[in-house]
Formats: C-alpha cells, sequence, structure tokens
C-alpha cells in the first residue's frame, strides 16, 4: 500500500484546491470573453474577425506550455521517481493535443478571410503541426503497449525526444520558410497591440492555463483511480 | 509478483528453484541478473568483482536461445566470445560436442541442438554465476551429462549456480527454493 | 572498442545473408521513384524541380522502413538480454548496432539515389551535392530511427507507430537535407554544416534514448 501514500496526499490537496480553480477559471473567462467580445474595438483592417485572435492566440501558448510540462514531468520522472510525474505527463497529453488542435482549428479559420486560403506552410503553422504530431505520438504509446509500467518508462523517452526536437524543427522552419517566401506575407502580428486589446489577451490566457490546471488535476485523479482499480484487480487474482 | 522471499547461495553450491507455473521462477532469475527491477528488497554478492554489476558476472541461459539461424554454429560463438570479452570457442564447441557441426547454419539445427548450443556459452568464459531457467528441457541423456559435468565443474572452481527445473539435481548439497510455499505464506 | 566491432560485423553479415535488408530497401527506393512521375505527370521541367525532394523523402521513408525492425530480432530471440549482461552498456550496444544498418542500408541509399535521379531528370550538378548531403543525412536518419526501433520494439504491430513517432522528428533533416542539395553555393554550405551538426547531435542522444526504451522493455 505503500505505493499510494504519495497520490492520498496528492488526492485530498487536488480536492481541496480544486473548486477555487474552477471558480478563478470560470471568472477570468467571463472578464477575458468580456473584454475579447465587447470592450476591445474591431480592427481597422480586419474587422470583427480580429477576436478570433483571442481564443487562437493563446490557445497556441497552452500548447506549447503544455508540451513543456509533459516533458518537464518526464524528465521528474526520469530523476526523482516521482510517483505521479509519470501521470501528469500522460494526462497533459490529451489536453494539450485539443489545445493544439485549437490553436490549429481558428487559425485557419482566420487563415480563410486575411489570407484567402485555409492552410499555408508557413514556419510557424508548420511547426504547430509538428507539435500536433509529438502529441499523437506520445498518445499513441501509452495506448499501443498494455502494460503501464513499461508504457511510463517508454513514454518519457518519446516525451523528451519530442521535446529536443521541437526547438530545431521551429528553428529549421523558420530557415526554410525564409527561403521560399518573405516573411512580409504573413506577419500575423498585424496591429501594433494596444492595451484594449492587451489585457483581454491576457486575461484570456490566464482563464486557458486555469482551464488546464482544473483539467489536468481532474485527469491525475482519474488516472490514480485507474491505477488504483487495477492493483485491486491483480490483487483479487493473486488471491484465487 | 512474489514478497517476502530470502535466500543465500554459497560459493560452489546450487540452489534450485521450484514452484508451480507462474510462481515467478523466471522472473527471480531475470530479478537477479539485473534484466528486472526489484520493488522493494536487496540482492548483494559478496567476494564479487567491485566494479561489475551482479549481471555482468552472470550467465544467464533461458528458452530464448540467443541464438541467430542465418550464422553458423561457430559464427554464433564467435560473436559472443567477442561481444562478452573473450573466451575459448574451441572449448565451448567440445563441451556439448558441437565440434561436428560447427560449419553448418544454425538454421538447420534441430531444437535439442540448438539449446545445447545455447548452453555452450556456459563454456565460453568463466563467469561466477550461472542463472539456468529450465536447462535440461529437449536434452538427451547424453548432453545431460555433459550438463551435469558442466555445472558440477563450475561449482568446484567456486563458482554458483541456481537453477529453476524440477528434474531432480545429481548435485550433493543442493538447497530447494520452494517459491509457490512461499509466496503462500 | 572490440566488443562494438564484434557485434557491427555480426549485424553486417545478418544483412548480407538474411536479405530483406538492403536490397529490399533499395527496391522500395527504385519503386517510389518510378511513381512519382505516375502521379506528377511526365512535365520534364516540373520533375527538375521537385527531383532533390522527391528523392528526399524517398531516402527518408526507405531508411525509416528498413530501421523500424531494427532491435526486433535480437529482442525475440533473447539476445537482447545477453547483450545487456554484457560488459558494453546497452547505449552502445544500440550505437553499433544504428551504425551497421547506416552502413549496410543507409549508406548504399545515400549512394544510389543520386545516380537514380536520372529517371526524375535531376539536374547532373546536382549529384555531386546530393550524395555529399544524402550520406551526412542518412547518418541522422538511422540514428533516429533507432529510437522509433526502440520504442516499439516489444509491440506487434509496432510499423505504423514507427511512422508517427520517427516522421515527426526527421522534419529537420528532411529541410536541411534539401537545402544542401538544392540551395544555392552559399545556403548549402550552411546547410551542410547544420546537417553534420544534426547527425552529431544524434549519434549522442539517440542511442541514450534507445537504450532507455530498449530497458524498459526487457524488464
Amino acid at each position: 500500500m505503500q505505493q499510494f501514500a504519495n497520490p492520498a496526499r496528492f488526492l485530498a490537496l487536488a480536492n481541496r484546491i480544486l473548486p477555487f480553480i474552477w471558480v478563478a477559471a470560470i471568472v477570468a473567462f467571463a472578464a477575458g470573453l468580456y473584454g475579447a467580445l465587447a470592450a476591445a474595438p474591431a480592427d481597422y483592417q480586419q474587422g470583427e474577425t480580429v477576436r478570433i485572435m483571442f481564443v487562437h492566440v493563446p490557445a497556441a501558448w497552452l500548447a506549447m506550455f503544455v508540451y513543456a510540462v509533459m516533458a518537464i514531468s518526464s524528465a521528474i520522472a526520469i530523476v526523482f521517481r516521482h510517483p505521479l510525474a509519470d501521470a501528469a505527463a500522460k494526462c497533459a497529453a490529451p489536453i494539450g493535443a485539443v489545445f493544439c488542435f485549437l490553436a490549429l482549428a481558428t487559425g485557419s479559420i482566420w487563415g480563410r478571410p486575411m489570407w484567402g486560403t485555409w492552410w499555408v506552410w508557413d514556419a510557424r503553422l508548420t511547426s504547430m503541426f509538428v507539435l500536433m504530431l509529438l502529441y499523437l505520438g506520445y498518445i499513441a504509446v501509452w495506448q499501443a503497449i498494455d502494460d503501464p509500467h513499461r508504457a511510463a518508462l517508454v513514454a518519457r523517452v518519446v516525451a523528451l525526444a519530442g521535446a529536443i526536437n521541437l526547438p530545431i524543427v521551429k528553428f529549421s522552419v523558420d530557415w526554410w520558410n525564409s527561403l521560399h517566401q518573405p516573411a512580409s506575407v504573413l506577419r500575423m502580428d498585424g496591429p501594433a497591440i494596444h492595451s484594449s486589446i492587451l489585457w483581454p489577451l491576457l486575461v484570456m490566457a490566464i482563464a486557458y492555463t486555469l482551464l488546464f490546471l482544473a483539467l489536468h488535476l481532474v485527469a491525475i485523479r482519474a488516472e490514480i483511480g485507474q491505477r488504483k482499480i487495477r492493483a485491486l484487480r491483480i490483487a483479487a487474482i493473486g488471491e484465487r | 509478483m512474489f514478497r517476502g522471499i530470502s535466500f543465500s547461495v554459497e560459493a560452489g553450491n546450487l540452489l534450485q528453484l521450484v514452484g508451480p507455473n507462474g510462481s515467478g521462477k523466471s522472473t527471480l532469475l531475470r530479478l537477479i541478473a539485473g534484466l528486472c527491477d526489484i520493488a522493494d528488497g536487496s540482492l548483494a554478492l559478496d567476494g564479487g568483482h567491485e566494479e561489475l554489476s551482479i549481471g555482468q558476472q552472470c550467465h544467464y541461459a533461458a528458452h530464448q536461445d540467443a541464438i541467430k539461424p542465418a550464422l553458423t554454429v561457430v559464427e554464433n560463438l564467435r560473436f559472443w566470445s567477442g561481444f562478452l570479452g573473450g573466451g575459448n570457442v574451441d572449448g565451448a564447441l567440445a563441451a556439448f560436442d558441437l565440434k561436428r557441426l560447427e560449419t553448418f547454419p544454425a538454421a538447420l539445427l534441430s531444437a535439442g541442438q540448438r539449446h545445447r548450443l545455447s548452453l555452450s556459452r556456459l563454456a565460453l568464459l568463466p563467469r561466477p554465476i550461472w542463472l539456468l531457467d529450465e536447462p535440461t528441457v529437449g536434452l538427451d541423456s547424453a548432453s545431460l551429462e555433459k550438463l551435469w559435468a558442466l555445472i558440477r565443474d563450475h561449482l568446484v572452481k567456486g563458482g554458483l549456480a541456481i537453477a529453476a527445473t524440477h528434474v531432480p539435481l545429481p548435485f550433493p548439497g543442493t538447497e530447494k527454493l520452494d517459491l509457490g510455499v512461499e509466496a503462500a505464506a | 572498442m572490440s566488443i562494438l566491432w564484434a557485434l557491427i560485423r555480426r549485424d553486417l553479415t545478418l544483412a548480407i545473408r538474411q536479405g530483406g535488408g538492403v536490397g529490399t530497401a533499395l527496391g522500395f527506393f527504385l519503386t517510389f521513384v518510378v511513381l512519382l512521375p505516375l502521379g506528377l505527370g511526365p512535365d520534364q521541367a516540373l520533375l527538375q524541380r521537385l527531383a532533390p525532394g522527391a528523392l528526399w523523402v524517398a531516402l527518408l521513408l526507405s531508411v525509416l522502413l528498413s530501421a523500424s525492425t531494427l532491435f526486433q530480432q535480437d529482442y525475440e530471440d533473447g539476445s537482447l538480454d545477453v547483450m545487456a549482461l554484457g560488459a558494453a552498456p546497452l547505449e552502445l550496444v544500440a550505437l553499433a548496432k544504428s551504425a551497421a544498418h547506416w552502413l549496410s542500408a543507409g549508406l548504399p541509399l545515400a549512394i544510389a539515389a543520386p545516380l537514380l535521379g536520372f529517371l526524375l531528370n535531376l539536374n547532373p550538378a546536382g549529384i555531386w551535392p546530393l550524395a555529399i548531403s544524402m550520406i551526412t543525412g542518412s547518418l541522422a536518419l538511422s540514428l533516429i530511427a533507432s529510437i522509433g526501433a526502440a520504442v516499439t520494439v516489444g509491440l506487434r504491430r509496432g510499423g505504423l507507430l514507427v511512422s508517427l513517432l520517427v516522421l515527426p522528428l526527421y522534419v529537420p533533416v528532411l529541410i536541411f537535407g534539401v537545402s544542401a542539395s538544392a540551395g544555392g553555393p552559399q545556403i548549402a554550405t550552411a546547410a551542410l554544416l547544420i546537417l553534420l551538426a544534426l547527425a552529431l547531435v544524434s549519434l549522442v542522444l539517440a542511442p541514450l534514448a534507445a537504450a532507455a526504451a530498449l530497458r524498459a522493455y526487457l524488464k
């Protein structure tokens, strides 16, 4: 039962702080969405479509942040053998993948009226696309390997290999892109950021982060539950 | 897998692991070799080589025979002697009477001959600990005698061996560890 | 060192005797190159423009496919167990096996690919840059594929998973490889140096990652 000692403490803590995080996330979303949809002015060039940015940019930030969480958890799992680090990495992946998908999808919807196409092989888009593939690969590893201990050990390798590769991809596609087309066409930072746009953006980023935190805690809680069920089943087989 | 087992083997002795299927005989052998992590517990080797891990002082022979069918008998042994850091290939061939077969591709060997080739790694170079998982399966009586002779020689030279098998072993002072009983207790 | 050499020599012998190695990979490469004009149309100017990139993609896929089962046999027949008890750590085992794979598959492919370029109307001036960049890049490709091969070694149907895991890691090699073989002289030199750097980084990191994954499967 020793292996549950630490998770038990985590569960108690998670249950205590989760309601606060949910409330904070809802408040942040309310404020952020008000700022984004009502308070912020429409862009003089892009019109109302600029409001996609408030959904799009924080999603892209979170997609990268969550991968970092995943990679750091994996590193902690290797170095300190913390029993929850693997669970933290495993549970972060699907959430990060959804953020990544959201960033790609909203970017595509935004790109259609702005650039006249759903998709361009721009450096930023390409590296986000690769990030999405890394998420999918990581999730696939957990699903492909039946034994959870073995899956955890292998998934660490996959998460860290992707983490090293991601900056290299980012750097290489920047370079690749500069060979093919001038950066002026696809400048995404169009309007200089004005405070009326900046504060809703930051509030939305905080709201996304809180949402991630809440979902992550819930997912880890569920993962611990599943581990317990598995351990009990194995014990039951042993007694027969 | 199991808990609460403890055992010790002295140099020159053999420990026989017995127990029903699934009682963890193979796992215990892999554990000693360091191929598995020990969840809780310890393993110590007195008087071994300090810079080598326990696994690096073990010969591990199991059902999976580590033989490449595309290589000849002697090439298989030569590879392992190169990889494991030296060894007497001719002696290993002689140990299980494989000299006549040395230029044959391993793919042509029968199951028993393959097993003999796999076991001849034991004679390739000396290592103080032998971990044998069902070493007698598929051996004819002549080969069985050769295996006993090889183990006896190893024990006389001060080696120790742990074998998972139900065959009665012809060595005086063989201790038995029954994993089925230990696990139930 | 002699341990590494023993393993490399064994793997090369096996690659020559067993078939299914470089011959099949070359066949796959050839088929890919033949299919391309069928899909794109026989426009010579278009093919010439696409040739370096197309050959690189073909190289990527053939190296990946031939390396995806790099550790499979040794895992299944117990050789990996015995190797884990050898004097050399598994990192060196992974390194030696990747090196053997590069020598027996990556390198022959990298040499043959530019020669097959005539099927795609490759500009003759591009043959040397392509050959040099492919020789350098294929080393990185073999090493990176060894990570994928190790991660899926115990899985019965790991083939597709290897592709999903390894191809994103191939992106930088592909980009700099194509730049090194088709860019202007200055760009090509810079890209070749980066390609070399990628190969050296993989030489250090890929065996570490592959060995960590192999250990997970031995347990």
